[in-house]
């Protein structure tokens, strides 16, 4: 039998991307779900409190934002839960690569498959709050820069509370109150972008939580998976 | 009680003294813990190339458990494994290099197909016929395009087991591999464990049934 290479870091990180990808083509249905639950929270609003421009373009950061985190929170099981129970998770933590750099791959596959999705519809969504086009390009860059978070810091959570009963909840009484800097700096920066005040200091705390969650959550996410499935 | 017993007779004398004494996979006075319960303690023994171990025992004794420990997958509760005299925590990476673990959950993806699983999922690089040839030795060169969830409890398990063929590892770890497995498939499974012995693999197995593998084994550990 010939003696197959060990693929190099990269290769299996480009591997685990791979495969996340294809996987959620196949459960393309799941992945819908978050984005579908998005927009129409979203649209709630401006039935409940009526089409009074004014209103909407005031209410309009803060609903985004925090539909986008309900939204990433309702993603978040699906992130571990499957593989927890086809035991490919236990096969991950036994990669001869460092599991934490495979991990990585895993939430940025979370993010393009939910969080990328948001930033890309939320400019419709803007649309309809008639939101001004300043709000409009600020509200898709602090999504941009903020939902990556939203996927690292989940995956903590996520993992933590793999395989408990109840998880759902615990999870989201876990994930939300680290979901709040985000919230603050992001919807900050949006009305101070749209009131014309400068957002370079909203906009380099976001850059800095998530430079901060992507040095430490895989690595904390690797712990978190391995408590979980002793 | 728990017991470690070499068997007497070796079948390979030549093998042992070409490989020296060199212990590989030592397990050292472990013992484990559930829900506050002892399942085991003070369980010894170490492996060499071409051992073949069998864990026996009755259900809830503890064998999937053992089998974790050893793979770093549960810590014990108290011991120690060691690959190569080192710790399995400390050099992780070096033994999962060689270290190929099929649990009894398979650890293969419901919605990829055979192929994909095997070319994705394993942790080596193969190439496409190789994987072919592979899932046609494993008798499911017919099935390769359907998602695994398609496919029987039995051939979903063959799909995991053609691992064995595509990745060179020294030391496999598995844990009833024969389960749902027809009659053909169990004597093809006998017979690539007897190859990877031969050439001075390692292998620790647990299984309920009376496999015709059962006369190549080394060393039986007997829990409960």
């Amino acid at each position: 039998m010939p003696a197959n290479p060990t693929p190099g870091v990269f290769q299996a990180w480009l591997r685990v991307l791979q495969r996340e990808m294809l996987l959620a083509y196949r459960q393309r249905n799941d992945i819908l779900t978050p984005l579908i639950f998005f927009v129409i929270v979203v649209s709630l609003f401006p039935l409940g409190i009526g089409p009074e421009p004014k209103t909407l373009q005031l209410i309009a950061p803060g609903v985004i934002w925090v539909a986008a985190l309900l939204a990433t929170l309702l993603s978040l099981p699906r992130m571990f839960n499957n593989e927890l129970h086809d035991g490919t998770l236990e096969q991950l933590l036994l990669s001869p690569q460092p599991v934490s750099v495979l991990i990585s791959a895993k939430i940025l596959a979370h993010w393009l498959t939910t969080g990328l999705p948001l930033v890309v519809i939320s400019p419709v969504i803007a649309l309809t709050f008639h939101m001004d086009n300043t709000a409009l390009l600020y509200t898709v860059i602090t999504l941009l820069l903020g939902s990556p978070v939203l996927s690292l810091i989940g995956a903590v959570g996520a993992a933590l509370t793999l395989g408990l009963r109840g998880g759902g909840v615990l999870l989201a009484l876990l994930v939300l109150p680290l979901y709040i800097p985000v919230l603050i700096f992001s919807t900050g920066a949006i009305i101070a972008a749209s009131g014309g005040f400068p957002v370079d200091g909203q906009l380099s705390l976001l850059g800095a939580y998530l430079v901060i969650a992507v040095i430490f959550v895989p690595w904390v996410t690797n712990h978190a998976l391995r408590v979980s499935l002793d | 009680m728990n017991t470690v017993n070499r068997t007497s007779f070796m079948t390979r004398p030549s093998l042992k003294t070409w490989c020296g004494n060199q212990t590989m996979l030592e397990a050292h006075m472990l013992a484990a813990e559930r829900g506050g319960q002892r399942l085991f303690s003070d369980i010894s023994f170490s492996l060499q190339d071409g051992d073949l171990l069998h864990v026996a025992g009755s259900n809830g004794a503890g064998k999937t458990t053992l089998l974790r420990m050893l793979c770093g997958l549960t810590l014990p509760a108290e011991g120690e494994v060691r690959w190569q005299q080192q710790p399995i925590q400390t050099n992780r990476d070096r033994y999962n290099e060689d270290l190929l673990y099929i649990g009894h959950r398979g650890g293969m993806y419901s919605d990829l197909n055979a192929c994909e699983n095997l070319r994705l999922c394993s942790n080596q690089v193969v190439s496409s016929p190789l994987i072919y040839s592979a899932l046609e030795e494993v008798g499911l060169s017919s099935h390769c395009n359907k998602p695994l969830r398609l496919l029987s409890q039995g051939q979903q398990r063959r799909v995991a087991l053609a691992r064995l063929l595509l990745e060179s590892r020294k030391l496999w770890i598995l844990d009833e591999p024969l389960t749902a497995l027809d009659t053909s498939a169990v004597e093809w499974f006998a017979g690539r464990l007897a190859t990877h012995i031969e050439r001075g693999g390692m292998a620790l197995v647990t299984t309920h049934q009376d496999a015709t593998f059962i006369s190549q084994v080394t060393l039986n550990v007997v829990l409960g």
